[in-house]
């Protein structure tokens, strides 16, 4: 239920930007180069217009062109540091498809979704401990200096431990399988070079009932902090979206392999199993003049009404049951919180983020528990073809990779939809709708932006590199007057505190 | 204030691997909290770099921000160190050395599959992107260069450790590598 969904669209773009007070909410991300987000106001501080900004390009879809296919999974992952496993894997099912093969051995495929949820674990852990924690423990407005994990470390030793741990088992399941914790190599076309030793699975299995116990925990506080502040929290920055995420073909979550499903933003389906080759049918990017970051948008429904969310609450609200009992159990509750329709709440992802995190604990321990984990059946091969499209569920949203190589096995063309630019129509809503919430008519302060950065940070975007950042920034607001003029300035300054002038 | 040892990091045209392997120190990370004290990172919300003993540097140079970021670093910082693959000679984004800025992004924009409204992004917004991509010591001097992609996170564990230890840095064989 939107509050006030009438003008948020109109806020993309002002009618009449000539005269109007322009106000840049710059986050560290301009010296990053990552993003900022920028708001016209007119005389009595009405909000015009407001734009988040992708300042990013990297240029991998023209470079990789000519790099054999096999350089694929280890080259594109160099994209995101964050969620490697999640590019390499997407690439390798790519290039599965490129040597013609449908069907891994059984050790490959586990072999790789044990990775995954290792990868899907550290990210949860880390995004909601080490950089939202801080916000949602202490408040959005605490003391710059200390709303971090060193604060969280001070104040709640015991809980930011967890979370260095939990993401630390993260990071360890991906060693295991991946070789080593940030880009390894293990996926090969058709395959894997290793499966996992029996006395890698002890170890692993040696710490498995701590870490879903500390999931248990984590789910809990994610919960009480949507609780303890229900009102302000069910309706902040909420925008009603369609939901788009894979699924197992019988409904089940699934973060490594299934079909294309959408819902529209009262639950019905839009599509289902869709065969995510085909994905070119259902989506398409818009480019817009101001981001580097394209607008996917759900083709049967147009551009205005396309835009779609992915990631954990996407995921949550789509699937129809998790096949493991505590998130399951987790889940029936989570859809609870929307009285029958889908949770459309944005800070409710931390929420599904925490369910998947459980989840995920859930789903290691069951594969290190199966028996083709350590076996010797490593790789197929097949007839080799000349396209490939690989799509995974990353931690923040459906990921596609797409390539088409010529003979000689050498990539001729490449598309890559990365999740957060699946977010990023839903991103720009949200802070619109925050703005007209929140800012529209008032003397903008502090932590008035920083509800800006709060909802672009529940989307957990990563831009490839530091996007988390760009939650975790500091703010400079210059009020610009129609000659360009700045005749307003707030900061907060790098010490952490907020200033004027 | 503390007089504990400063250190700021920022990740330029980087995938934030390098800094993952900062965090990938584990439960080291409350030995460190205690030793340093941390400036400007992508995990506080401290904005510009105050002056620093250690700077750290993820990513090469690919926009005009980059540049300045990189500037006010070495303006603030005593010892600057470049961390990683990307920022040592441009890593896998330097990749797109070898075609023009306009071929990558007629690439991305124009030509790409499934694109609408095929264009350009050009907002003044947008911050100006450079022809090539930079290593950082094209721009800046560098005190200290560690290889990896990224450098694993006991190297820089180890590196950590002398430097604020006053020791000579050494490396064990096994801990330089550049995978
Ligand atoms: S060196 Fe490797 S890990 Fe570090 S930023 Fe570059 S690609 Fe990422």
């Amino acid at each position: 239920m939107t509050k006030n969904n009438t003008d948020i669209e109109d806020l993309e773009t002002a009618q009449d930007p000539a005269g109007l007070r322009r106000v840049e909410i710059e986050p560290v991300t301009r010296v990053e180069g990552h993003g900022k987000v920028t708001l016209l106001l007119d005389e009595d501080n009405q909000v015009k217009q407001a734009r988040l900004h992708i300042t990013e390009f990297r240029g991998f879809e023209k470079f990789i062109q000519g790099r054999p296919y096999w350089e694929m999974p280890v080259l594109v992952q160099r994209l995101c540091g964050i969620c490697p496993v999640s590019h390499h894997l997407a690439a390798a099912k790519a290039v599965d498809q490129l040597v013609g093969v449908e069907q891994l051995t059984p050790t490959a495929e586990k072999v790789r979704r044990l990775m995954h949820l290792g990868q899907v674990l550290q990210s949860h852990a880390l995004h909601f401990f080490h950089l939202s924690s801080p916000d949602l423990l202490f408040g959005y407005d605490d003391a710059v200096a200390h709303r971090n994990i060193i604060g969280v470390l001070a104040d709640h030793p015991d809980l930011a431990k967890q979370g260095v741990l939990l993401r630390k088992y993260g990071q360890e399941v991906i060693r295991v399988t991946a070789g080593k914790r940030v880009h390894g190599n293990s996926a090969i076309p058709g395959g894997v070079n290793k499966a996992v030793s029996p006395e890698e699975r002890d170890y692993l299995l040696g710490d498995i009932e701590q870490i879903i116990q500390w999931g248990q925990g984590a789910l809990a506080l994610a919960k009480k902090l949507i609780f303890q502040e229900l009102e302000y929290n069910r309706n902040f920055a909420l925008i009603d979206t369609n939901m788009l995420s894979i699924c197992r073909e019988d409904g089940a979550l699934d973060l490594y392999h299934g079909g294309l499903r959408a819902r529209t933003p009262d639950g019905t389906l839009i599509f289902d199993q869709v065969d995510y080759r085909n994905y070119g049918d259902y989506i398409h990017e818009q480019v817009k003049s101001w981001s580097y970051m394209k607008f996917p948008y759900l083709r049967s429904l147009g551009q205005s009404d396309g835009s779609y969310r992915v990631g954990p609450l996407a995921r949550i609200n789509n699937c129809d049951y998790i096949d493991t009992p505590l998130a399951e159990a987790a889940r029936v509750e989570f859809r609870a919180f929307a009285d029958g329709g889908l949770v459309q709440s944005t800070l409710a992802y931390h929420w599904a983020r925490m369910v998947e995190l459980l989840y995920c604990a859930e789903g290691i321990k069951r594969l290190l528990l199966d028996p083709d984990i350590t076996g010797t059946e490593l790789k197929v091969r097949g007839e080799m073809r000349n396209k490939g499209v690989g799509v995974i569920e990353a931690p923040r949203g459906t990921l596609f990779h797409h390539y088409e190589i010529d003979d000689d096995g050498l990539v001729t063309r490449a598309n890559l939809i990365v999740s957060t630019t699946n977010n990023n129509r839903a991103m720009n809503q949200s802070i619109r709708q925050v703005a007209a919430d929140y800012l529209n008519g008032r003397e903008l302060t502090e932590p008035m932006l920083n509800q800006i950065e709060v909802a672009i940070r529940a989307y957990d975007p990563c831009l490839s590199c530091a996007t988390h950042a760009l939650g975790k920034m500091p703010l400079e607001l210059e009020l610009v007057d129609a000659d360009g003029a700045v005749v307003d300035r707030i900061y907060k300054n790098g010490r952490g505190e907020v200033g004027e002038g | 204030m503390t007089n504990k040892t400063r250190v700021a990091t920022a990740s330029l045209a980087g995938c934030f691997g390098c800094h993952m392997s900062i965090l990938d120190i584990d439960e080291r990370i409350i030995q460190l909290a205690d030793l340093v004290e941390f400036d400007r990172t992508p995990i506080t919300d401290i904005k510009e770099v105050g002056e620093c003993d250690v700077g750290i540097i993820e990513g090469g140079v690919c926009n005009a921000d980059n540049v300045e970021v990189l500037k006010e670093f070495r303006r603030n910082c005593k010892i600057l160190v470049s961390l990683g693959a990307c920022s040592i000679n441009g890593g896998i984004p330097a990749m797109r050395n070898q075609y023009t800025l306009k071929q990558c992004l007629e690439e991305s924009y124009l030509h790409g599959i499934g694109v609408e409204d095929a264009q350009i992004p050009s907002d003044p917004e947008i911050p100006l992107l450079l022809n090539k991509l930079h290593p950082i010591h094209e721009v800046v001097w560098v005190d200290y260069f560690l290889p990896g992609c990224p450098p694993p996170a006991d190297t820089i564990w180890t590196f950590l450790e002398e430097l604020l230890s006053g020791k000579p840095i050494e490396f064990a064989y096994r801990q330089i590598r550049y995978d």
